[in-house]
């Protein structure tokens, strides 16, 4: 990066080193990131893992035992939550249940002295782009968990912030709205041009909106990349066990060279990749998706057999569960076109197999 | 049989309800009656009924100046408990005080410890001050005894307000002040007034502390009442008294209204 981007280049949060304890409690035990200008980044991880925390500390609504968090370049550590002009949306929408619509999305506007026909002009824009124009003089009880959640986001960006955050936004809805706030949140967040910090526990949703994704765990990043890498190419035994479904087979090392590695699993060798070097001779699991493992009705001697048990019907989609001789149940997924084409029925052996390029071995401990 | 069980039960309840009641009620409705009375003395039933006893009551002097120190005394002192309470109450709920349950504790202590002991303790540092019989001295005693009111119902409405309220205000650029003004205070205006009218009432009621620091000029009603059943006893004394009862009940219909605004709000 060059100094001389001026603001383009200049990242719109730096964190380094962020810790933070609770009596003897360690809730945040060492976070490092940056987050670039209209950039999507998801705190994901199970609950517990520090990144509410975290994104309490950037809000400024916690403090920090050491570290620096700088809000464009700035350290904000010992600002206070108004004076650090982020944006955010929590879970259960806080909105100020004795004021309307309209009030609520003007308040930010107010407390930064606007003008009250600029006030009323902005809101009515805000309001327009989460599609509640018509409800300005509704209270807030008054409607639905999505439409509060919408004003909610309206509120949070009508002042333009550099940073919105948001804590597990659309946790209180149901399936079928979640998706389409997921959409609505994107859509607001590209037309306004916006960062976004967001927080969830829902692997799909970051999977979905994010350009990264910060895995955490134990207060600590377990790895940050964009969703892809992160399922494809997981650097962690835990990312690849919290990021999707995964099947992880015991084996053994045969050779390491780089990333490539052989491994030998019940008998039989198997190319995969490894993103650390691992030694010979060292018990490994092998990680593969359901997705990527093929069945195929078992014909000669070796390989990795196993016993079809079950498919399972979903739908779009077959989920076959396989029976390894260790007693393992591993998982395949096959989508509706091609699930026609297992020729095994339940109770025969089948072949397991993938290519080398979707198996990944990580250290045999959890 | 088991409907006869049941009735028998439901019987048993309603009588001792309608017991318990009668004998709740009674004395004051007693009281009530007699205030209209035309007799000269306490006599129940009454041989007829007047207004006497209520024309009396506001043609007296010494009953007129004691509801107008009644009034002085009420007015400022409920007002100083209601800001005082209300501000105890932020502070040990939501600010993070080390000893705040303590601090707590002790601010409850003036309905907890007996009057006479506040009373006594009053009078003592008055004498120093001088504030013995003057209506700072009285002002001052009832704030210390009303407040407590306040910082219960205060911070009990306060605990079950969602705190994320107020981090909101916060980030959305209000500071601390202002997220109290526009946000907190009126989700707690409620709360805030039904301590108040407690805080009048307990005021208006309160005798033990009144008797220790008011003096013969100084004097409000309820010690009036008090010298006046010990004197010579006319139905003047049911009068004032069916006037603290009407006060009272006007107080609690007002709060349990305003209990209700509230109960319709969202969370």
């Amino acid at each position: 990066m060059t100094m001389a981007g001026g603001n383009r280049t200049q990242p719109v949060l730096e964190l380094s080193a962020v810790r933070k304890t609770y009596g003897g409690f360690v809730a945040v035990e060492s976070v490092d990131l940056t987050l670039g200008s209209e950039e999507f980044l998801t705190f994901l991880g199970p609950s517990g893992s520090g990144k509410t925390t975290m994104l309490m500390m950037v809000a400024g609504l916690q403090q920090p035992d050491a570290g620096s968090i700088r809000l464009g370049g700035q350290p904000v550590e010992r600002l206070p939550p108004y004076r650090r002009d982020i944006g955010m949306v929590f879970q259960h929408y806080a909105l100020f249940p004795h004021m309307s619509v309209r009030r609520n999305v003007a308040f930010p506007l107010e407390m930064r002295r606007i003008p009250r026909a600029e006030i009323g002009r902005q809101v009515a824009d805000a309001l327009q782009l989460v599609g509640l124009a018509e409800f300005g003089d509704r209270l807030p009880r008054q409607l639905s968990g999505g439409q509060q959640q919408r004003v909610a986001l309206a509120r949070a960006m009508v002042y333009r912030p550099a940073l919105l955050l948001m804590d597990e936004p659309l946790g209180a809805l149901d399936k079928k709205l979640r998706e389409q706030m997921q959409r609505e949140i994107k859509r607001v967040q590209r037309e306004r041009r916006i960062s976004v910090l967001y927080v969830t526990h829902d692997q799909e949703e970051a999977l979905t909106m994010s350009d990264r994704i910060a895995v955490f765990n134990r207060g600590r990043i377990e790895q940050i990349g964009t969703p892809e890498e992160l399922y494809e190419r997981p650097a962690t035994r835990f990312v690849a066990d919290f990021l999707g479904e995964t099947n992880f087979v015991p084996a053994r090392v045969l050779r390491c060279e780089g990333r490539r590695c052989q491994v030998d699993i019940a008998g039989s060798s198997f190319e995969a990749s490894s993103p650390r070097p691992v030694a010979e001779g060292a018990a490994v699991v092998v990680a593969v998706r359901p997705e990527r493992l093929r069945l195929s009705p078992a014909s000669k001697p070796g390989g990795l057999t196993g016993v079809l048990t079950e498919i399972v019907y979903l739908g779009n989609a077959r989920r076959a569960v396989v029976r390894l001789p260790d007693g393992r149940d591993c998982f395949s997924l096959h989508h509706a076109k091609e699930a026609e084409a297992i020729a095994s029925a339940p109770g025969e052996t089948v072949d397991l197999s993938w290519e080398a390029g979707h198996a990944t071995v990580f250290p045999d401990t959890p | 049989m088991r409907g006869d069980g049941l009735g028998g039960w439901r019987a048993l309840r309603g009588t001792v309800c309608g017991l318990v009641t009668i004998y709740l009620l009674a004395p004051l409705i007693i009281v009530v009656i007699i205030s209209f009375s035309a007799a000269s003395f306490l006599q129940f039933p009454p041989p007829g009924l007047s207004l006497r006893w209520y024309t009396n009551l506001f043609n007296d002097p010494a009953w007129t100046d004691a509801i107008k120190v009644s009034i002085e005394i009420l007015i400022p002192s409920a007002a100083l408990a209601t800001v005082l309470g209300t501000a105890a109450a932020h502070a040990l709920v939501r600010g993070r005080i080390p000893g705040a349950s303590i601090i707590g504790a002790a601010l409850m202590l003036p309905i907890v410890v007996p009057a006479i002991i506040t009373a006594a303790a009053l009078f003592g540092i008055y004498r120093g001050l001088g504030l013995n019989g003057t209506l700072t001295g009285l002002i001052i005693g009832h704030v210390v005894l009303t407040t407590p009111y306040v910082v219960a119902t205060v911070s009990s409405a306060l605990r079950t307000l969602d705190p994320r309220l107020e981090a909101a205000a916060a980030i959305l650029g209000a500071p601390p002040l202002t997220a109290f003004r526009r946000i907190t205070a009126p989700l707690l205006m409620p709360a805030i007034l039904s301590g108040l009218l407690f805080a009048a009432v307990a005021s208006f009621d309160e005798l033990i502390v009144s008797l220790f620091v008011s003096s013969a000029r100084v004097r409000p009603v309820a010690v009036q009442m008090w010298s006046n059943v010990r004197g010579d006893v006319d139905p003047t004394i049911a009068a004032i008294a069916s006037l603290c009862f009407a006060f009272a009940l006007a107080a609690l219909i007002l709060e349990s209204l305003l209990r209700r605004r509230t109960g319709a709000g969202p969370t």
